[in-house]
């Protein structure tokens, strides 16, 4: 019993990780209507922005707080200049264009900051947290950081007014554009917010799995895996989500038999699969009816 | 709040614009060009050429398996590489440890992935869009772990993989190894793209397409969902299958690690550059697949992932609908000069 309760911990520990990404996944789903597969390349280069800024002496908040803001604009950026034009292309060349995003982002990132991977610092330092040896603080506050931002966003969407917008931009862009809202540019401002979280995300989960290009790979896929388990369509649902896919994760690997590093990827999104046909719209989302 | 406000309503259209059936070909005129192209171009070029072009083929086929699949039925695959790996592993399992010849692996390959296919397809029935992309992922990353299972090492050759002799050819023709490949390649290919077209003429195809286009209605004129979906997709795996047992003789090698979640998606641009949706697009979004990525290179060896983004940005602001759209293109500016 005890090792059962040792491996949720320790689940709740890395899909911590997931839940920050998940809930960048979940903005821009809510935003464009479908995943961006260069989110996590987005993140990581947000990081080493962050990095590079503590490497030229600046403090570890004040960094945060700039590249924040610096992955804001570059989102909003990025969609003006390479997905506006594609917004009545079909949905998926769009997606093409998601995958060059990822091979160009990746590859400069690589260009500039190499492939050998990089100490990342933590401002929670990383002693054990409450005298449990399995989550350190620094997990600690990345749950905390993911808890705030899940509670903001709350926030933003319920009792803002550019929160209720972007809500009906997303969910009827028709009627959102007859009662007068800017419908194109509410779509750059969740890409802008994506970014924003997905950078925060990327500063999270750095000195957990080091600084280098192909860090966030596993964590988007891990990411998306979690957001759609928990619903596209709820950012609750996506941190609820990345906890129980760590869960899933580290329970697979200790109790079946045989499972390797390597399987546990494949076991994991076979059981979220199993998950999806149960439940078609994720475990917390609302159904989406169509009107024929 | 009453029921009705809780659900979300949705009209806008379907994820795959409606491509209607005669524009999913080429006419007489331009096939045989092409034809006689593919014929004649290896008498003329190096044997690493006519390497390439089979490779051009054998991936053609299976981004028009995908096209079938994606622009024909509506469903979207990331896990065709799943479905190439068990062709190409069948097929190599078959020469080496039966013993048998290759030609007669091709279709063996093609049912078992047949078969494959249809089975994965019920599950993914509930599933559409994102969701049933999510799980084809799933397929495709879980695919090469499950060849490296120790448990079936001695058929699979575990990490190693297994080494494939290439056929000569037969009745002492005097061809090289390579061209009576290409050759035979060729033979292959486009037997199952008139297949293929003939297909999507059908009866069948026309649920494909009516489902693609609108399932409830669709289903309303009485079209077996279900049937015509997971159909779709044990087609769709059947013929990635025989590319990948083509593909298998081709590289004379097969391993696990050789078919990645990458290979999925280089399929997917490969689908989305020629046109989706458009079968006679698929050999132009291999060539995309095939020839790009060496370009890149060529520009940077640095930057090549960052070359290669832009290429795919520059296709996709030129012609948002891939080879098809400079085919329509062209054929109102060749009916405009014959009315001249």
């Amino acid at each position: 019993m005890e090792l059962f309760a040792n491996q949720v911990l320790a689940g709740i520990a890395t899909g911590a990780i997931y839940a920050c990404m998940a809930l960048a996944v979940v903005m821009i789903y809510q935003a464009i209507d479908h995943l961006n597969f260069a989110q996590g390349e987005m993140a990581m280069f947000s990081t080493f922005v962050s990095w590079q800024l503590m490497q030229w002496g600046v403090p570890y908040w004040g960094a945060f707080v700039l590249t924040v803001a610096f992955s804001f604009l570059a989102g909003i950026v990025i969609e003006r200049l390479l997905f506006k034009p594609l917004a009545k292309a079909p949905i998926l060349t769009n997606v093409a264009g998601f995958i060059a995003l990822y091979a160009i982002i990746n590859s400069v990132a690589g260009l500039i900051w190499d492939f050998t991977i990089k100490q990342y610092p933590t401002p929670f330092g990383s002693s054990p947290f409450l005298g449990s040896q399995l989550i350190s603080t620094h997990q600690a506050g990345m749950i905390g950081i993911t808890l705030l931002m899940l509670l903001l966003l709350f926030f933003f969407f319920r009792f803002t007014r550019v929160g209720l917008a972007m809500r009906a931009a997303a969910s009827l862009p028709e009627s959102a554009r007859l009662v007068g809202i800017n419908t194109s540019w509410m779509i750059a401002l969740g890409w802008g917010m994506a970014s924003a979280i997905g950078s925060i995300a990327g500063m999270m989960i750095a000195p957990v799995v080091f600084l280098e290009p192909n860090m966030m790979l596993g964590v988007l896929i891990y990411g998306f895996a979690a957001a759609v388990l928990g619903g596209l369509s709820s950012p609750f649902g996506a941190v609820m989500g990345g906890f129980l896919v760590g869960i899933f994760e580290n329970l697979v690997g200790t109790y079946i038999p045989g499972v390797g590093n390597e399987l546990k990827l494949p076991i994991a999104l076979a059981l979220i699969i199993v998950v999806l046909v149960v439940k078609p719209a994720g475990l917390f989302g609302r159904a989406i009816v169509k009107r024929v | 709040m009453s029921a009705a406000e809780e659900v979300e309503v949705v009209t806008e259209g379907q994820a795959v614009e409606a491509v209607p059936k005669r524009a999913m070909t080429l006419g007489y005129g331009t096939s045989l060009v092409v034809l006689a192209a593919l014929v004649l171009i290896p008498l003329f070029v190096k044997n690493f050429i006519i390497f390439q072009m089979t490779m051009l083929l054998i991936y053609g086929l299976a981004v028009m398996a995908l096209n079938i699949l994606t622009g024909g039925s509506g469903q979207f695959s990331l896990g065709q590489s799943a479905f190439y790996a068990v062709g190409a592993y069948t097929s190599a399992i078959l020469m080496e440890h039966a013993g048998m010849n290759y030609a007669l692996t091709l279709p063996i390959a093609g049912i078992v992935c047949f078969g494959f296919g249809f089975l994965f397809g019920q599950p993914a029935l509930r599933l559409s869009g994102v969701y049933l992309a999510l799980a084809t992922f799933a397929l495709a990353t879980a695919m090469p772990q499950l060849l490296k299972l120790g448990y079936f090492e001695h058929w699979t050759g575990g990490v190693q993989g297994l080494v494939v002799t290439k056929p000569d050819a037969p009745f002492g023709l005097p061809l090289s190894q390579d061209m009576w490949l290409y050759y035979f390649t060729l033979v292959v290919t486009i037997a199952i793209y008139v297949a293929s077209v003939n297909l999507l003429r059908s009866r069948s195809g026309r649920a494909f397409m009516a489902i693609r286009d609108n399932e409830i209605a669709a289903s309303a004129m009485g079209v077996d969902v279900a049937l015509y979906k997971t159909l779709a997709f044990g087609v769709s795996a059947g013929i990635t299958g025989v590319a990948g047992g083509l593909g298998a003789i081709a590289v004379q090698f097969v391993a696990p690690d050789g078919y990645t979640i990458q290979l999925a998606i280089s399929l997917f641009l490969g689908m989305v550059v020629g046109g989706v949706g458009w079968l006679p697009g698929s050999i132009v979004g291999s060539a995309f697949i095939i020839f790009v990525p060496n370009i890149a290179e060529g520009i940077s060896k640095g930057l090549s992932g960052a070359v290669f983004g832009v290429l795919l940005f520059l296709v996709i602001f030129l012609v948002p609908h891939g080879a098809r759209q400079v085919a329509i293109v062209a054929q109102q500016l060749a009916a405009k000069l014959k009315k001249n």
